[in-house]
């Protein structure tokens, strides 16, 4: 099986270690996956805030770059349901650029898909002595319906406490540009999650998506609250002997 | 082309009445208390109907049916009606409806009227209309008088007082009330008995006196000419009964071809919209009755406009319910007026600019007003994708240019990776020099957010430097 890592382009310029964690955690489980060098972004940006043309470039390069792969693995859920759920829609129903898309949209899954549905792993022998709490992201509980998955993993790793998160699918109001052009209500959104965040008394926060927890992350940090968050990999690449970095 | 109005005046554009409305914690505390409320009732009886999700897929077959048959359906409709004895008018905009009820009203010597809470006349603005007419309206919905005589605006589809609460609506009535009829008794109190009793002796006085009544109407059913009318307080039925002429102001989009469409659809709305399995009071009526007079005013007000739009047609399948206002995180924290129409919310951040075109800056900034969290697709009957239609809206509003250079630039760095990799290399090497404040647009972010640290090597460089962390 021919595996592509498309690590995003916010995992790539700003998380690297959630990449690195992607490809030795998917090394320990015997896959060893390519980085297909012509990936950059996904457009999701460019889509959602309305800058069709460009994204429809941004797509065009990113099934051009995963031609060719039997799975394709995104460690975000909201990147995965851009390819999923967005590119047919802006490739249409005819053309070349539309058999692409036809062709990479069934191969495309977001990283606990991977692990659970391809591979069937529950247990990917991880170890993460810690308090943790989950935030489901809205794109991968609503988009991609996730579902269990990430649950199903973090119960596996030896020991980590998993504590609930009250309010868990509620936006935590980083929607992208959302941030920039609504930043007040997104900023109040963000503060009632990073409340609930605090009231599980978890060390880590993590979700299937980096560019939410770099929000959530961005108010917990401003708020000296102690709080780390983390990309899931991160915590599913983690054993007694090797920690992330 | 007319502009089409929606009851509200649109000036200032979204983020600003949603900055000043997060900051007024009153406003906070009620929305967050009564939409939770709400959120929570809906689920459970969502929850425990044996088939939602056949019951949600029927609704929004028999409304795609009807959508792309409407000329069909509104004519039958119109025939029914007539050969019931009822008088059909075709209103093109709220301009043409309002002076076609003016008109009705006037023919009747009368100079007040009783409505039933409806959305329609909400959108036209009929009862300000009609007072330059001199006629006077009179809201009997409970919630609509406390707006009514609290001289304010609705904030919700269904509970258009949410932002008020019970305290506030005490005030409103002992000041308010003696200035429309009965008073409130001297000694009210906040007890919601006590409300609503007041409530109903003021009302009932008006319901006795008064012989027009108008109304809207939820579903109109083209077999037979009926029209349906949903509420909780029996308010409505009082108007639809007692006074001798009715003219409800009706969508086009409300019809529905048969009766027994009304199965899916008296299922879905009630646990949609105010979480109960079944509403109090259902009130039916076809043509007039004997000794009373029923025009039904058909109107257009931008939908066939609507209509002809591929993607944000489906927006016409509402069914006025609330769910995705009550679901939506950035209402729950902003309230309605903030979207600056009737229809506030997720269906009115797509229905609105749809409605009214994206001339205003208002306008053109609802189609961002969400972060795309989806939860109103998930809870919405008839199942309008929001989101896309969002998305959509947002690919067909003017950019301001900050914001279209920064995404050309960003474009660009995206179109080559060797852009993106030396984009990273410089950030790595100046990360130390990333101030913790950004100016501009950028500073909403900085303000309440730290950034995150630019690592040192991206993950491109890491695997080209280590052969995937093979070396």
């Amino acid at each position: 099986m021919r595996v592509a890592l498309f690590v995003t382009c916010v995992n790539d310029t700003l998380f690297p270690d959630t990449g690195r964690a992607v490809v030795r955690l998917l090394r320990r489980l015997g896959v060893e996956a390519d980085f297909p060098r012509a990936q950059t972004c996904c457009g999701q940006m460019h889509a959602n805030t309305g800058y069709r043309d460009e994204a429809v470039r941004l797509a065009r390069r990113g099934v051009a770059a995963l031609r060719g792969y039997d799975a394709v693995v995104v460690p975000s859920g909201s990147c995965a349901a851009m390819i999923r759920e967005q590119y047919p829609k802006l490739a249409g129903t005819r053309g070349p650029f539309a058999d692409a898309v036809a062709r990479v949209v069934p191969r495309t899954y977001e990283l606990t898909e991977f692990l659970v549905d391809v591979l069937g792993v529950t247990d990917v022998g991880a170890y993460f002595p810690h308090r943790v709490t989950y935030h489901p992201t809205c794109h991968s509980l609503r988009g991609l319906h996730l579902g269990d998955r990430p649950l199903t993993l973090l119960r596996q790793v030896k020991g980590l406490e998993l504590v609930p998160l009250p309010g868990a699918e509620e936006c935590c109001g980083f929607g992208g540009t959302f941030a920039l052009k609504n930043a007040d209500v997104s900023a109040a959104m963000c503060a009632d999650k990073v409340r609930a965040v605090l009231d599980t008394g978890a060390e880590v926060l993590c979700a299937a998506d980096n560019s939410c927890l770099m929000h959530i992350g961005g108010m917990l940090g401003r708020q000296k609250s102690g709080v780390r968050v983390m990309h899931l990999a991160e915590i599913l690449c983690s054993t007694e002997t090797a920690g992330v970095r | 082309m007319s502009v089409t109005f929606l009851g509200m005046p649109a000036d200032r554009p979204f983020p600003r009445n949603a900055a000043r409305a997060v900051r007024d914690s009153q406003l906070r505390f009620n929305l967050r208390k009564a939409t939770r409320t709400i959120r929570a009732r809906r689920a459970s009886v969502v929850a425990e109907a044996p088939d939602w999700a056949g019951l949600r897929e029927a609704g929004r077959a028999i409304k795609e049916h009807t959508l792309r048959n409407l000329d069909r359906y509104l004519m039958q409709l119109e025939e029914a009606v007539t050969a019931a004895g009822g008088h059909v008018h075709w209103a093109a905009d709220a301009a043409e409806a309002n002076r076609i009820v003016a008109d009705l009203v006037k023919a009747t010597g009368e100079t007040e009227v009783v409505k039933v809470k409806s959305m329609a006349t909400q959108e036209i603005g009929l009862n300000e209309a009609l007072l330059e007419h001199g006629v006077t309206a009179y809201e009997t919905d409970l919630a609509e008088l406390i707006v009514q005589l609290g001289d304010d605006r609705p904030s919700h589809i269904l509970v258009p007082a949410i932002h008020r609460n019970r305290a506030e609506i005490r005030e409103i009535f002992a000041e308010h009330m003696s200035g429309w009829g009965r008073p409130a008794p001297g000694d009210l109190t906040d007890d919601p008995e006590a409300l609503a009793e007041a409530a109903r002796l003021h009302l009932r006085e008006r319901f006795l006196k008064t012989k027009v009544a108008i109304s809207g109407a939820n579903f109109a059913i083209a077999e037979t000419g009926t029209m349906v009318v949903l509420e909780s307080e029996g308010n409505g039925r009082m108007c639809l009964t007692l006074p001798r002429t009715l003219i409800s102001v009706v969508g086009i989009e409300k019809v529905l071809p048969s009766w027994r469409d009304l199965e899916v659809f008296l299922q879905l709305l009630p646990r949609s919209s105010t979480g109960e399995r079944m509403n109090p009071y259902t009130s039916m009526w076809t043509g007039a009755a004997e000794g009373q007079e029923f025009h039904l005013v058909l109107l257009d007000n931008g939908r066939t406009r609507v209509l002809a739009d591929e993607v944000g047609r489906q927006a016409l399948r509402c069914i006025r319910c609330s769910a995705c206002l009550n679901v939506c995180p950035v209402y729950e924290r902003t309230g309605g007026h903030a979207y600056g129409s009737v229809y506030p919310g997720p269906i009115g951040a797509i229905l609105t600019p749809q409605l009214r075109g994206m001339g205003s800056e208002l306008d053109r900034s609802l189609p961002y007003a969400s972060s795309l969290c989806g939860a109103c697709y998930d809870v919405c009957p008839v199942a309008i994708d929001i989101p896309s239609v969002l998305v959509d809206l947002r690919a067909r509003a003017r950019h301001p240019w900050p914001e279209r250079a920064g995404m050309a630039a960003a474009g660009w760095v995206f179109e080559r990776p060797g852009r993106l990799a030396g984009l990273q290399r410089a950030g790595g090497r100046l990360r130390r020099l990333v101030p913790r404040r950004l100016p501009g647009p950028l500073a909403g972010w900085t303000d309440t957010r730290d950034l995150p640290e630019v690592p040192r090597e991206s993950f491109r460089e890491w695997w080209d430097r280590t052969d995937g962390g093979r070396r």
